[in-house]
């Protein structure tokens, strides 16, 4: 069974923010929502380095740890998602996520901030697959048509991997090697400790 | 001579021990570029995003590993054991010792104990903060305790409406308790009055009466506890109450643990005065109540305010 992951190579990202857009458009998230972004540290600098950020699908997910109502879940493949139904709106997986990627449609007085939404890995939700409500909550289901999410799918330099932990970790580890660079593995000893 | 050609050979030591202190030195002061950039995502340095909002330049925050360990962990656990404790003791307590009845016969006469305002304050306060510590403990607990008995579906409903309640009320009870805190605040300095009366165990031990005014060291301590424990439990809840006002996630963090820290000690003391105020005393609820004590009750708990009112002649007598 695959353990999906994502992984970003600091050395090739070039901070075009097409993953940002792409999936936007997919899933068609509503304004002020970006379930992913890139950030640059050095920003203008030599050196600079931008990594695209989303949701990591943690093995051990803290948000999913701190959920009052356990909306969350993972499915076989390693990837964690939420139920909007159940959700709450409290925002305690927010406070909890070390990436920032829960994301809320408000932020208005007296903690109302609607339901959560986040990166999905493109798997949708609980909903039926490909239904008319899983496309409305969740966006689109690229994993169940046999596809990878969009924003790995599309980056220009490859930056961005998506899949199988152990197929983007031989990719990144042939490159690595003919770089002869030291391998950075972005967020995984934060997201997949064990 | 001999000297000499012992040492010459040796100076080469003395070179190379040079140049490997030398290059030590530079190695120090040479850091792998790429490391220190993951150094820098790892101190959560900010940089900058196309994506606009708060936080989002920040790769890694790491404090919220912290949150969740301290509120799933230590939190969670102490705050039920406290709780129960409280109970617990409470029970057994009242089981050992009963009632604390009144020494001598009611007089029918009465004195006026507290305002018809007062009691306003006093009860709307006291109903908010049963309301909200049902529906913010069933934020703590609901997923462990009422999950298996409504199912998911069934708690998230009520916990979508405990949180509404909860986000609503709590500044509604922020201007109760703060209305009560300076109202009280003139009655509540602690003396040695109060200290002889802790020393006495607040007459709930044994059968000696210490001496106590209006309010008693005991009613001061649970003023005391509202007027720090609370006010930091307000201030708290305002943070997380509006985040329109994009305070950070570490202040967020912060403010919550506090939160849960000080509602844990109040619901505590809470469980108290609820017991003392009511099964724990007899003719304790009727000033609160009523807003009128008799007098043997007024003698017996508060005899220093007591004489006062004597003194001035605010004795009502329902016969004259």
């Amino acid at each position: 069974m695959a353990r999906m992951k994502f992984l970003c190579d600091a050395e090739r990202c070039i901070e075009c923010n097409a993953c940002v857009t792409a999936c936007k458009n997919e899933h068609e998230v509503p304004w002020g929502i970006n379930r992913r972004r890139v950030v640059t540290l050095d920003d203008g600098l030599p050196g600079e380095k931008s990594i695209s950020v989303a949701c990591m699908h943690c093995s051990d997910a803290p948000c999913q740890a701190v959920c009052p109502v356990d909306c969350f879940y993972t499915t076989d493949d390693g990837v964690v998602l939420h139920d909007k139904d159940i959700c709450i709106g409290c925002g305690y997986c927010f406070y909890a996520c070390p990436f920032g990627a829960p994301q809320y449609a408000q932020d208005g007085a007296f903690g109302a901030r609607g339901k959560m939404d986040k990166c999905t890995f493109c798997a949708g939700g609980p909903e039926e697959d490909h239904s008319h409500e899983e496309l409305d909550k969740y966006g689109r289901n690229r994993l169940a048509e046999g596809k990878l999410p969009l924003c790995a799918e599309m980056c220009s330099t490859k930056s961005l991997l998506a899949g199988d932990g152990d197929v983007v970790a031989d990719l990144f580890r042939n490159r690595v090697v003919r770089r002869e660079g030291r391998p950075e593995v972005w967020g995984w000893n934060t997201a997949y400790k064990d | 001579m001999l000297l000499a050609i012992v040492l010459l050979p040796m100076t080469g030591y003395i070179s190379t021990g040079f140049a490997t202190a030398e290059e030590q030195q530079q190695q120090v002061q040479q850091t792998n570029p790429r490391a220190d950039y993951w150094r820098m995502v790892r101190d959560n340095t900010n940089g900058y995003s196309a994506v606009k909002g708060r936080e989002t330049n920040e790769l890694i925050q790491g404090s919220g590993q912290n949150w969740r360990q301290l509120r799933n962990g230590p939190l969670a656990i102490f705050g039920s054991v406290i709780i129960g404790f409280t109970l617990a003791v409470l029970a057994l307590f009242y089981m050992w010792r009963g009632r604390v009845e009144l020494t001598h016969e009611r007089t029918g006469k009465t004195v006026q104990r507290w305002t018809l305002n007062e009691r306003r304050m006093h009860w709307i306060t006291a109903s908010l903060f049963v309301i909200l510590a049902i529906t913010g403990l069933s934020l703590l607990y609901g997923r462990a305790v009422l999950i298996p008995v409504f199912g998911h579906e069934g708690f998230s409903t009520y916990a979508a409406l405990s949180k509404w309640t909860h986000n609503i009320l709590g500044p509604v009870f922020m201007v109760g308790l703060f209305s009560m805190i300076i109202k009280w605040f003139g009655n509540n300095y602690l003396n040695k009055v109060d200290w002889e009366w802790f020393k006495a165990y607040g007459g709930m031990i044994g059968d000696n009466h210490p001496s106590a005014e209006k309010l008693n060291g005991g009613e001061k301590l649970w003023f005391w506890t509202l007027a720090t424990a609370g006010v930091a439990l307000c201030i708290s809840g305002l943070v997380l109450d509006f985040p329109n006002f994009d305070q950070e996630r570490e202040l967020i963090q912060l403010s919550h643990l506090i939160h849960l820290l000080t509602a844990i000690v109040l619901i505590s003391f809470a469980f108290g005065h609820i017991y003392i105020g009511t099964a724990g005393t007899e003719g304790a609820l009727e000033g609160m109540v009523t807003g009128q004590v008799d007098t043997a009750w007024a003698e017996q708990h508060h005899d220093l305010w007591f004489k006062e009112l004597e003194k001035k002649g605010e004795v009502n007598d329902p016969e004259k």
